[in-house]
């Protein structure tokens, strides 16, 4: 075991924290659900980053990447959250859908779709629940039936984060006649394709961060769909597998966080609870197992594996220990906890709007509850 | 970076499983307990035949010279039966101490003699009582006495196959040996304990899962109802992320400075903690049962006590963390830190 970052792995941090130090924004973007113009703002972030082929680091050079294995991929996240880099609005795009179109798409698709993502010129939602299928995914209704060359869509889509600004949707829709986990596909359709309503929804924090999102007699190439009809449901537990296991969620952000914790928990020690001095290094603790944890996964898929049920532990994992952590910074805060960034009195941090956010942790990805009965049926082997 | 185990200590996790396995079951305990035995001489001589005594002893002393992380995969299977004797003890912090001290002592000539050690952090020192030479300590300075050369009062502890006793003892009847590194026996122990405390959590969810599949109730195995799983899914949850943290530790125990002590404290913290939830888990799962005698779990949780609170307390330890939090850089860039690797970076 040799825990030591090779001297390559050394030069390439290097050479992103120095890239980086130069062109990361100076003033924070605002947020990318709040406006318009903040979604914008990123958007134009995800250009520059591709203008130092930055976009997406671990895709083959051809599609827009520079074709880095799992390790630097997490060197190139560390160094993207100690340097306060802003939120990557193409998230659904880059980490989810482009590894599984790397994997499932044909060449062509590959070809046009992924560079336009690395670039940010076209950014993604995930559209995959319904008012009726959340956790009982399998239940999606949405319909997707050729006609001709075309697929036609119609249905209802909801909670689809990004999706108000965004310019196109991976969907999972149902051909007629078929149940449950047979007979889905992943179609992709454009967010302003005639027949598509998008209507946004606030979230508990007021920011537009989701939309339903209203199908009717869509129509888009058959072309759009990812992999074989009837195929879809494979497709997207892959996808699921980057979402809870690795991609979505790397370590940087939660070390970043722990970091600002005990930052924190030191300009108020003298009249917080001293109790909460274990919590502070219990973030630390949660946030140092992940990252562990994370390298070992890391170069496991580097020695050929792929990834498991054991991406249901990291979920539940990464977001209990971000709950822990941002509730323990309220805590230290005491009266302060409840301040708006507009108050003068307001730490730097918006610690309420992360824990906020942090409680959405164990619903979405597949809520903690359902990643619990994966753990325990595919991974202890327990009866359904 | 190469951050997994290789063939060599997979190959020695399989033999300490194997020999264990058929050693070491829940019948062999049992029959120790109700003749009041800790030691099983028969398993032991195998054991060290096997090797596994040798393990961290330096070849000048008769030893193999491998590493923490050797030695660890073994007292994570050790874990796993709830070992009775004292391998890690003796094998994995004593002996290695000795050899250090005195590798010529006539204790280290016999692989299948054990080793008991006074650490200044334990108030009781375990299997006192059949240790062929017990290490003392004095103003940082090691003494080795046998048991006769000291007076043992036994200390009763909860788990059957711990022996613990105080030491009173006279620096003129015991040999000096000079400055010894209890800090380093210290991390070792404590990264073994961590290593044991995954193996004990991983045993605990298995029985249990084993019981949920076979016990029925409102006509299914219980193992299908969901607050079931979600007790064990949690346990399983502990243990895989504690035990990448134990296996850095183990690995870095050698750079000795204030990141490799916090990421040992870590490892010993949660993967006792591991022990610990899985055993109530299993215990809860078993009902009744599980709160027999007759039910192994109970051992488990047992062993999971008393290993938690010695060898530092999960307070002493996260002290020691604590340290490293607010005295040295943070950050994601930081999770292999040692000191002088921030000084690398700018070299790089
Ligand atoms: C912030 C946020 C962003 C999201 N972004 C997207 C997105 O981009 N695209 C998208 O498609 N979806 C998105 N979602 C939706 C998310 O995937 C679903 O909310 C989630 O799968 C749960 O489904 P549901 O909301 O319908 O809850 P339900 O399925 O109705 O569940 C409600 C509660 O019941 C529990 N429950 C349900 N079934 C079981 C069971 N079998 N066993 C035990 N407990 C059960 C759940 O765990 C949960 O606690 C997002 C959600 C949030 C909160």
């Amino acid at each position: 075991m040799d825990l030591t970052y090779t001297p390559e792995q050394q030069a390439f941090r290097a050479g992103v924290r120095e890239w980086l130090a130069v062109h990361v924004p100076e003033a924070p973007l605002e947020h990318f659900d709040a406006s318009r113009a903040g979604f914008e703002a990123h958007r134009d972030w995800e250009r520059t980053l591709k203008s130092g082929n930055w976009g997406m680091v671990t895709w083959p050079g051809e599609f827009g990447g520079r074709g880095l294995d799992l390790i630097q991929w997490l060197i190139f996240e560390e160094e993207y959250y100690r340097a306060g880099a802003p939120g990557r609005v193409n998230q659904n795009g880059i980490f989810l859908l482009g590894p599984t179109l790397i994997e499932f798409g044909s060449e062509a698709q590959k070809e046009r779709f992924l560079p336009p993502m690395a670039a940010g010129e076209e950014i993604w939602a995930q559209a995959w629940s319904e008012p009726q299928a959340g956790s009982d995914l399998a239940g999606v209704r949405a319909t997707a039936v050729l006609d001709g060359q075309d697929y036609v869509l119609n249905g209802h889509k909801i909670w689809s984060s990004r999706a108000v600004f965004a310019d196109w949707a991976f969907g999972l829709f149902r051909t007629p006649g078929t149940e449950r986990h047979k007979g889905l596909s992943l179609v992709f359709f454009p967010l302003d394709a005639p027949g598509v309503t998008v209507n946004a929804i606030k979230k508990i924090n007021g920011h537009v961060g989701f939309a339903e999102i209203f199908l009717e007699d869509v129509r888009v190439p058959a072309f759009n769909r990812l992999g074989d009809e009837g195929q879809g449901w494979h497709i997207c537990m892959a996808t699921a597998g980057f979402e809870r296991g690795l991609m979505l969620r790397s370590p940087a952000r939660y070390q970043v966080a722990a970091a600002k914790l005990a930052e924190l928990w030191s300009t108020h020690k003298e009249t917080a609870d001293p109790a909460l001095e274990a919590d502070v290094v219990r973030a630390y603790m949660n946030a140092d197992a992940y990252a562990l944890n994370i390298y070992q996964t890391a170069l496991r898929l580097m020695a050929g594996a792929k990834i498991g049920p054991e991406a249901s532990t990291n979920k539940i994992f990464w977001s209990e220990l971000d709950i822990h952590l941002t509730r323990t910074a309220l805590a230290i805060l005491g009266p302060l906890a409840e301040l708006t960034q507009q108050a003068p009195a307001a730490d730097p941090v918006d610690w309420i709007d992360d824990h906020i956010f942090a409680l959405a942790g164990p619903i979405y990805a597949g809520s903690n509850e359902i990643q619990r009965n994966i753990i325990a049926e595919r991974m202890l082997g327990l009866p359904r | 970076m190469n951050f997994t185990l290789s063939d060599e200590q997979l190959m020695f996790a399989e033999t300490a499983r194997n020999l264990f396995a058929d050693s070491c079951t829940p019948e062999h305990w049992r029959k120790m307990m109700e003749v009041g035995a800790a030691h099983d001489d028969a398993r032991w001589a195998a054991l060290a035949e096997n090797g596994l005594t040798l393990v961290l002893l330096p070849e000048g002393a008769g030893g193999m010279g491998l590493a923490e992380t050797d030695f660890a995969v073994i007292a994570q299977e050790a874990g796993y039966v709830a070992l009775p004797e004292p391998l890690v003890e003796s094998a994995g912090v004593a002996a290695p101490m000795l050899a250090a001290l005195a590798p010529e002592h006539e204790a280290l000539a016999d692989p299948s003699a054990t080793i008991a050690i006074a650490h200044p952090l334990n108030p009781f020192v375990a299997n006192a009582d059949t240790a062929a030479a017990i290490l003392l300590h004095k103003d940082g300075e090691a003494y080795v006495a046998t048991p006769e050369q000291v007076t043992l009062t036994a200390q009763p502890s909860i788990d059957p196959f711990r022996r613990l006793f105080t030491v009173d003892w006279n620096p003129s009847r015991a040999t000096r040996l000079g400055v010894a590194d209890w800090d380093l026996a210290l991390d070792r122990a404590a990264v073994f304990n961590a290593a044991m405390g995954l193996g004990l959590a991983q045993r605990a969810v298995d029985l249990a899962v084993d019981y949920a599949k076979e016990r029925q109730q409102f006509g299914k195995p219980i193992g299908s109802y969901q607050a079931v799983k979600h007790h064990l899914a949690s346990a399983q949850v502990a243990i895989e992320f504690a035990r990448p943290v134990v296996a850095a530790a183990a690995a870095q125990i050698g750079r000795r400075d204030g990141y490799s002590r916090a990421r040992v404290s870590h490892a010993k913290i949660v993967g006792l903690e591991a022990a610990e939830k899985a055993a109530q888990a299993s215990i809860q799962v078993h009902g009744a049962m599980g709160y027999s005698w007759e039910v192994d779990v109970h051992l488990f949780l047992k062993r999971t006590v008393a290993l938690t609170q010695t060898w530092g307390t999960p307070r002493y330890h996260r002290e020691r963390i604590a340290v490293r939090v607010f005295g040295q850089p943070m950050g994601p860039d930081q999770t292999f830190a040692h000191e002088t690797s921030n000084r690398e970076l700018q070299n790089a």
